[in-house]
């Protein structure tokens, strides 16, 4: 995993020593196949989707990239190996949508609406809490006032966990004690919002599993009452990825898509070995943006995506 | 569950179907079908490769067997080899020693903290045993206290030490605890961890040897890429683990973890996590697994589930009560009741073989019985008892008071009428009449 190698200095700083691993670039591996050839040929194809599969990009996503590779190159005119990296790269990163604020370095939020409301969505276990401690605390630093709103009020002790988060970042968090109904939790949360004059509002949500249609009803039914007091509430859908989930993923996007319109996406747990390479089929799919990733269990351990980095990052293999 | 692959293969398999024999040529075509539908189901690539590699040895050698279709020979094979893959036999959770210790392992997010807590409500109901969980993830916010709660539901004392941030001596002193208040099983929850970092998997290698556990299970989402290779192996390095578990399988069309881990381990699948009650935990049994990934059903599991919910003294009630014409709305509604025991009814249907490609688009809600109790509820306990009060009137009062339209009570009284009438029948022995009265409730 690579993520880390093309952030800046000072970030690379932050991560645990624990955390480094030896990488070799497969991009010389690539290269390696490619000596004396003029086209590209099977090796290298065979060589590249292998690259691709074992990062969960998927079949058919693999196949978009290579086909587009093939005829880049035979209209191009395949040169040397550096630009056979350059295109590969420009190719795969052109499937990734682009972030609506651009590839850009801060935590921002769209201008002029307050207070901003994120709902934040997944499946169990993708780290939707710890995502949002990560995201007060950004967004905090970067000088706005945040609000938390506890409404996974199902799983065993999720109010605790998001209200030890608010103590740590330092932002209100609003509740209503487990079992209670969520909807009413983020009706709460955007009310206590207005009156405080809050820039950002973040609702944690319970995990759910896509295919069970009561809960997924259930967040429409939270999205609608926040609507009551804000129309144009939830302004951003944050749909949390678990990094080393695999083709279910798609499944994931478009049962939440169906359900809450999801307009945005994090990638969690990229300081492992997994590689997230399902994003790429979901954002060129779906036509939606990822905006984070979570590299870590720490405040600081969540960064703006960068297409960039994440293409990159997908050529490195852990020695 | 795994609807997903089942039904790729069925249409890979399509393709062999029609030709006379299996061909070097026509089953490549096929195990290339295979093998993006395996890999598309998360399968690791080089198993995947080398799956339809072992495949296409096999089918090619047993095409002089032209009696059977290509399709259903390498139907055959492929469920040969996937059962294999899988482990062969069902393996049990080993709980021996008192007390038996049992160490919980795996990455963030995995399931680890619910699945403790559902090993602990099984080995206490199904095996009688008098577990303790033990609180080992001191650093997740809120970790300690979502056990707590958990163990509280099903009345299992839970051991933490709230100040201590060292899981290797509250592990010690959890076990001395479990020694003086007569526990015997001991389950540590630990923290979730990445297979690289190194100290955090230092940390879990030293409860291991503090505690010396008899078993140790490393809890896997079932919905993991293709990283489950890595992780899975790094763990078992680390570890040398008894076993895993397969978690959230109730929200999987695919699960290719399932078919990976066993083969790059070599240790076996012990349990699945079927959602999120604490009772929705599941043996795992690798031919049924076979048999549903090829779109075979899985009617053992299902029948299972039934006895299992089954109440052989309310049996007999019931019988009693058909043959005297007693049957009543009170009995329906346990009738009812029994069925949502026994789990999701979609998932219940998919277990049919052939049903899980015909239900994939259909949508069984949860509560489809909903409507039926609402309206049953709103009976007074004298109309429940004695369905002929039922009259006009009755009957708008009933509908005014769940919600319904006097259509659909009606339509509700009249398929408890049909339903008492064909079980009736059933205890009686009435089979022919049975069959002409199925035909006829489907024309209706």
């Amino acid at each position: 995993m690579g993520i880390f190698s093309f952030f800046s200095k000072e970030k690379k700083q932050d991560l645990d020593k624990g955390l480094e691993k030896t990488r070799e670039n497969v991009f010389s591996k690539l290269s390696k196949a490619f000596i004396g050839k003029s086209k590209v040929d099977d090796e290298v194809l065979d060589e590249l989707e292998e690259i691709l599969v074992t990062s969960d990009v998927g079949v058919s996503t693999t196949l978009k990239i290579i086909e587009r590779i093939e005829s880049r190159v035979s209209k191009d005119k395949y040169l040397g190996t550096s630009e056979l990296n350059r295109i590969l790269k420009e190719e795969i990163a052109a499937l990734l949508q682009e972030n609506n604020s651009g590839d850009g370095e801060d935590f921002d939020i769209r201008p002029g609406v307050k207070p901003y409301v994120i709902m934040v969505v997944g499946v169990n276990g993708v780290g939707k809490t710890t995502t949002i401690g990560k995201l007060a605390y950004n967004f905090k630093k970067a000088g706005k006032s945040v609000v938390l709103g506890a409404a996974d009020t199902f799983r065993a002790a999720a109010v605790d966990q998001i209200k030890i988060w608010g103590q740590r970042v330092d932002v209100p968090v609003i509740s209503q004690g487990m079992g209670a109904d969520p909807a009413s939790v983020a009706f709460d949360t955007l009310k206590s919002a207005i009156s405080q004059n809050t820039d950002i509002v973040i609702i944690d949500t319970a995990g759910r599993l896509h295919n069970k249609i009561n809960l997924m009803k259930e967040l429409t039914k939270i999205k609608s009452v926040m609507q009551k007091l804000l129309p144009d509430a939830p302004h951003e859908i944050l749909l949390v990825l678990d990094g080393s989930t695999g083709q279910n993923a798609i499944e994931q996007a478009k049962q939440f898509t169906a359900a809450t319109e999801v307009n945005a996406l994090a990638l969690t747990k990229l300081d492992g070995t997994a590689k997230g390479g399902v994003v790429i089929g979901i954002s060129d799919q779906f036509k939606i943006p990822v905006k984070y990733i979570g590299i870590g269990e720490k405040m600081t351990d969540l960064q703006i995506f960068n297409r960039k980095a994440f293409v990159e990052s997908l050529f490195e293999q852990s020695k | 569950m795994f609807e997903g692959l089942s039904e790729k293969l069925e249409r890979s398999f399509k393709i062999l179907k029609g030709q006379g024999y299996i061909t070097e040529i026509n089953v490549a075509e096929t195990l290339k079908e295979v093998r993006k539908a395996l890999i598309d189901a998360d399968v690791s690539f080089k198993i995947a490769k080398d799956f339809t590699g072992k495949v296409k040895e096999k089918a090619i050698g047993q095409k002089i067997l032209t009696s059977v279709s290509p399709g259903q020979l390498m139907v055959k094979v492929m469920h040969d080899e996937l059962t294999e893959l899988m482990g062969g036999e069902s393996e049990e959770i080993q709980i021996k020693g008192n007390p038996a210790i049992i160490l919980i392992a795996g990455l963030q997010g995995s399931g680890k903290t619910t699945f403790s807590a559902k090993l602990a409500n099984y080995l206490k109901k199904k095996k009688g045993k008098h577990p303790l969980l033990v609180a080992c993830d001191v650093y997740r916010p809120a970790a300690i206290n979502q056990l707590k709660v958990l163990g509280e539901q099903i009345d299992v004392e839970v051991y933490s030490d709230e100040n201590s941030k060292l899981p290797v001596s509250i592990a010690r002193n959890a076990i001395q605890y479990a020694k003086d208040k007569g526990r015997n099983v001991v389950i540590i929850d630990t923290a979730g961890r990445l297979a690289i970092d190194e100290l955090m998997m230092n940390e879990i290698y030293a409860i291991k040897k503090e505690v010396n556990p008899q078993e140790i299970l490393f809890v896997v989402d079932s919905m993991t890429g293709q990283d489950a290779v890595n992780t899975a192996k790094a763990f078992n390095d680390k570890l040398d683990f008894n076993g895993v578990v397969l978690t959230k399988l109730d929200g999987d069309t695919r699960g290719g973890a399932a078919l990976t881990i066993r083969s790059v381990v070599d240790k076996p699948i012990k349990f699945v996590g079927i959602g999120e009650k604490m009772d929705a935990l599941d043996v795992f049994y690798p031919k049924r697994m076979a048999d549903r990934i090829l779109g075979m059903g899985d009617i053992v599991s299902l029948v299972e589930r039934a006895q299992e919910q089954y109440d052989e003294t309310e049996a007999k009630n019931l019988k009693r009560k058909l043959a005297k014409n007693e049957f009543n709305f009170n009995d329906f509604l346990k009738q009812i009741q029994q069925i949502k025991k026994m789990g999701n009814i979609k998932e219940l249907a998919s277990m049919i073989p052939g049903m899980g490609k015909a239900l994939k688009d259909t949508e069984i809600e949860d509560d489809a019985f909903k409507g039926i109790e609402a309206i049953i509820y709103s009976m007074t306990p004298a109309e429940r008892e004695n369905p002929k009060l039922l009259n006009g009137s009755r009957r708008k009062r009933i509908a005014e008071g769940s919600g319904n339209s006097i259509v659909e009570v009606n339509r509700l009284i009249k398929q408890f009428e049909e339903t008492s009438k064909m079980m009736r029948m059933m205890t009686t022995g009435g089979n022919r009449k049975m069959m002409q009265m199925m035909q006829q409730m489907r024309r209706n």
